[in-house]
This record gives C-alpha cells, structure tokens and sequence, in this order.
C-alpha cells in the first residue's frame, strides 16, 4: 500500500533532478580552468576560487551581509521573544491584532517593501547608513522569528517557573533562569532562520543598498546583470557548500521541514 | 505572581510588545503610508522632479496605457503559468514523499527544501548557465546531434517559468505535505479495502483532504510570482519586463519615483485581494471541517 510505483519513483528521479540542476551547475562551473563559463571536463582547476580573493568588493559584500543578518536577527529575536511572551499568556485587548500586523510584512512583496524603505530613509536622512539597512531588514525577517519563538512559547509547561515563583524567584530572574533555556531551541532556530532571510534577501535590499552598503546577494545581482562569468560561478558555489554546512547541521537539530514549514506564507 | 496588582498586569502585554510595536510604526507603517501618498504626486524633469501635488495622474497612465497593461497581462500570465506547473509537479511529488520511507524520504526532502536556504540569485544563475545560447542544455544537445541550432531559452517567457517553478516549488511541495501530514493512512486502506480502486482511492479520498494545502500553496506561488524581481530581470533581460522590474526601472532609471510609487501600490494591492479572497473562501468552504 505505501510502496511507490515505479512510473513513480520516476518521477521522483527527475523532480530531484530538476530540483539539483541549477545548483549542481554552477558548483561543476565553478572547477572551470576557462576564462569563459564551461564545464571543468575541459580542463580543472581552483583559480576562480582564488580569483574571489583578489576582489575586495565581493569580500567586503560578504562581510557586510553577515554582519547585517547578525544584526538584524539579533534584533527581531530580540524583539519576538517579549511580543511572544505578551501572545502566549496574556489575553489582552487588540491581541489579535497586533499579531497580524506583525505577521503582515509577509503579505507585502519585497519590492513594494524596497521603494517604501528607499523614500522612507532617504527622507529622514538614513539612506546609505548600516542601521537603515538593519532596521529595514529586521522588518523583513521579524515575521519568521516571531513564528518559530511563539511556538516554542506556546507550548511550554509552566510548572516549572510557578515552582521557582514560589520558591522567591523574581519575574527577571524566572524568565532568564526558567523560561530562556526551556525557550532556548526555538529562538536560535528563528535566529537561524532569520540570519538566512536575511543573508539571501536581494528584492528589498536592492532598493535600500548605496555603494558604501551593498549587500552580497545584491553585489552578485549587478555582477550578473552585466556578466556571468567563472568568478561569479565560484562564489555562488562558496554560497551553497557554506549552506550545506548550515542545512545539515539545521536538519540535525530541528528538522528542516519544521523550520520551512509557512515560510512563504 | 499574587503580589503583582491587577493594573501592572494588565499594561503588561503591552509593555512586551511596545519594542517592536514601535518599530514597526516607524519602520513599516509610515514607509507604506509614504509610498501611497508618493504615488498620488506627479513627476515632472524640467520643474525639477516630484511634485507634490495631489493628482490620479500614475493611476490613469498606468490603468489607459497599452504598455502598463502588456506587463501587467504578462505579469498575470506569468504567474498563471508557474502556479499551474507548480500545482501540477509539486502535489504528486508530495504524495509520493509521503508514501516513501526514511532514509530516502529524508534525503529527497533536503535536496528539495535544501535550494530555500541558497539565495535567489544563485539559483536563478545556476538557470542562466543552462538554459543560455552558449549555454550546457544547448552545447549538450548540439554536441550529441539532437538539434543543429540553440533554443532560445534566454530571455524567453520559457525561460523565466522554468526558473520561476524551479524557485518557487518547494513552497507547493512543503504546503501539501504539511496537509498529507494530517492525513490517515488508515482512511487510505479502508477505501481500498472496500473495493476502491488506487485512483479512486486518490480521487475521492486523497485530493479533497489535501485541496486546503494545494490552495495554500497555490496563493503563495501565485503570490510570489507575481512579486518576483531578481529571475525575471536576470532570466528575462530589458525588453521582458514585469510589473516588479518596471517599478525597479521608474525608481533607478528614470528616476520617476510617484510613477513607480502608484506601480508598488497596485501590486501590492492585488497581493492582498488575493491572499484576502483566499482566505474567505478556505473559511466558506472548509468552515464545517475545523468546526
């Protein structure tokens, strides 16, 4: 009964397929002795992947897009964790409300997103500034982190912290010494979740990143606009084994389906 | 917590999510509310840009002119299309994920959720490598004698939907899954066992549990195609234009921000439309099944 057909099992073969190509390409690319894009079986060699080195632009793009996507998940955990307090136990007046509206960014295309953040931080001064962009990314990514936090919230037992209550505890004192470490797996899965938004996000970013703060995803955007050539074959596949890395190690401790679940809701 | 008074207790929800409440006024609100109000001012290069006066002016170029409405069509068009494949690879992929067993079904299900977590502009370049006229589906096939001339694949509508279902899927995928999820086994087996043949099985039983999530992802797909700018502006170059990269153009190009202002907000209001009418409809038809 739940065996697949074989016509189905096919299907899987080429869907995986389907699925790898793009990805598994630029990695093959990425080999190429070339000047030009081409497939390593004509000659192998690692210069692309040194060539990155010797540009300080994608390098200092990288950096940037790390030290944003810290930034900005910091933050929104920051923020998620206390609006996820007030969700889960307290039933308040515009409760709702306020839920949807922090959950609403994901109803706004990326694109909208980006003019809105160009007038908006070009009219108060903060266009070209790290904290503009920081802030317009923590818009972005608030949505995932709130969702993974909550629902790590929600499901807590609280006989725990009643017991460190009654024990003299103080409510600081129960939140950092009871409730953060039982918390704890959630929040760093929507930290990681957001980190990654955050890292990949181009549509948005496109709009809000001046020369002094461009972003990686959106440096390789113009790069490949203008040319695709090995060098930006060989970024692209640092990017994915860097992802790899991350992606088992997520699929490890959280199981991946459980963190995509709703992402583009 | 009995020595805490009933007022603290009560402002307390809302000192929680005072933080982000306040960004996101500052950070969200006002920008979208700017956008709007941007979008009823006019653009004019010889009086020195924006204008700011009240005037319909974007709405009544966008909504008469035939070139708005040819992006906005090929938008439409183009979203259609992605949906429909998506719906169409991605729901029986998900089934039969389902009805396999670990490890496979594991390993299948990270080379499939696996490419989310890589950004956009990879992928959609890892597309561009293949699908080019110098590309490796064209050397390949040209190599081997299948075809004497590359295919134009390269700023193609072709082109974009492949990439489009290539980056979108997972979505489609993850969403009936997550409805497959709820799914009995047993309900499966009983219908078999009455006598009902696998399609019938699959048709009666199968496909209307699974129908919220096939929407769900269906609303998300349609929804992100329809925003989608880094593939169709890699993938479709200049001339292929959708709503998302004509908005980019009015803002970086031409500079004429209320034109490109009134071109987010329409997208934007659609957007809702969509996702709003999507959900009425889950709760009409599937209200008496949560019930």
């Amino acid at each position: 009964m739940r065996k697949n057909a074989p016509l189905a099992l096919a299907f899987n073969a080429v869907f995986i397929a389907f699925m790898l190509a793009p990805l598994v390409i630029v990695c093959l690319v990425a080999f190429t002795s070339k000047g030009y894009i081409s497939l390593p079986w004509d000659g192998f060699s690692l210069r692309w992947f040194r060539a990155i080195l010797d540009n300080p632009h994608f390098i200092d793009a990288f950096y940037l897009s790390v030290l944003l996507g810290v930034a900005s998940a910091t933050i929104a955990v920051g923020l998620a964790v206390p609006a996820s307090m007030a969700f889960a136990r307290h039933d308040f007046k515009g409760r709702g409300m306020i839920m949807a509206f922090f959950l609403s960014p994901l109803m706004v295309p990326h694109i909208v997103l980006g003019v809105s953040f160009l007038s908006f931080l070009t009219k108060v001064g903060w266009y070209g500034t790290f904290a503009g962009l920081v802030f317009t990314h923590v818009i972005i990514i608030m949505p995932y982190a709130l969702r993974l936090v909550l629902s790590s919230v929600t499901g807590l037992d609280r006989s725990a912290e009643s017991a460190a209550v009654s024990l003299g505890a103080s409510n600081w004192v129960v939140f950092r010494r009871v409730t953060l470490p039982m918390i704890i797996p959630g929040v760093a899965g929507g930290w990681v979740l957001s980190f990654i938004t955050s890292f990949d996000e181009v549509t948005m970013s496109v709009f809000v990143a001046s020369p002094g703060t461009t972003t990686l995803p959106v440096r390789m955007y113009e790069h490949i606009v203008e040319t695709i050539d090995p060098l930006i074959a060989s970024l692209s596949a640092s990017l994915i084994f860097i992802t790899m890395i991350i992606m088992f190690l997520l699929d490890r401790f959280y199981g991946l389906d459980n963190i995509l679940v709703g992402k583009g809701k | 917590m009995a020595h805490e008074t009933q007022s603290s207790l009560k402002i307390r929800p809302y000192l929680l999510s005072a933080p982000a409440l306040v960004l996101y006024v500052g950070m969200f609100l006002i920008p979208l509310i700017m956008t709007l109000m941007l979008s009823f001012y006019s653009y004019d290069m010889t009086k020195g840009g924006i204008i700011e006066e009240f005037s319909l002016g974007n709405y009544t170029e966008v909504i008469t002119d035939s070139y708005f409405h040819g992006i906005f069509l090929r938008t439409l068009s183009m979203s259609v299309l992605v949906t429909v494949f998506c719906v169409l690879l991605g729901t029986p992929e998900a089934y039969i994920l389902h009805r396999m067993s670990s490890p496979w079904k594991s390993i299948c299900m990270l080379a499939i959720l696996g490419p989310l977590l890589v950004s956009v502009v990879v992928r959609t370049l890892g597309w561009a490598i293949l699908i080019g006229s110098k590309g490796v589906i064209n050397q390949t096939l040209m190599s081997i004698g299948l075809i004497d001339e590359p295919i134009k694949l390269m700023f193609t509508t072709t082109g974009v939907v492949i990439a489009l279902v290539h980056v979108l899927i997972p979505f489609m995928v993850l969403s009936v899954w997550a409805s497959l999820q709820k799914l009995d086994l047993q309900v499966e087996s009983a219908g078999q066992s009455l006598g009902a043949s696998p399609f019938t099985v699959l048709r009666r039983i199968v496909i209307p549990e699974i129908m919220p999530g096939i929407l769900s992802g269906s609303v998300i797909v349609f929804a992100l195609t329809a925003s989608a700018f880094a593939t169709p502006s890699i993938l479709g170059g200049r001339r292929l234009k959708v709503v998302a990269t004509t908005a980019y153009d009015e803002y970086l190009g031409s500079l004429n921000w209320p034109l490109g202002a009134a071109i987010a907000v329409l997208l934007l209001i659609a957007n809702i439309i969509i996702i709003m009418s999507y959900n009425k409809f889950i709760e009409r038809k599937y209200a008496q099944a949560f019930k």
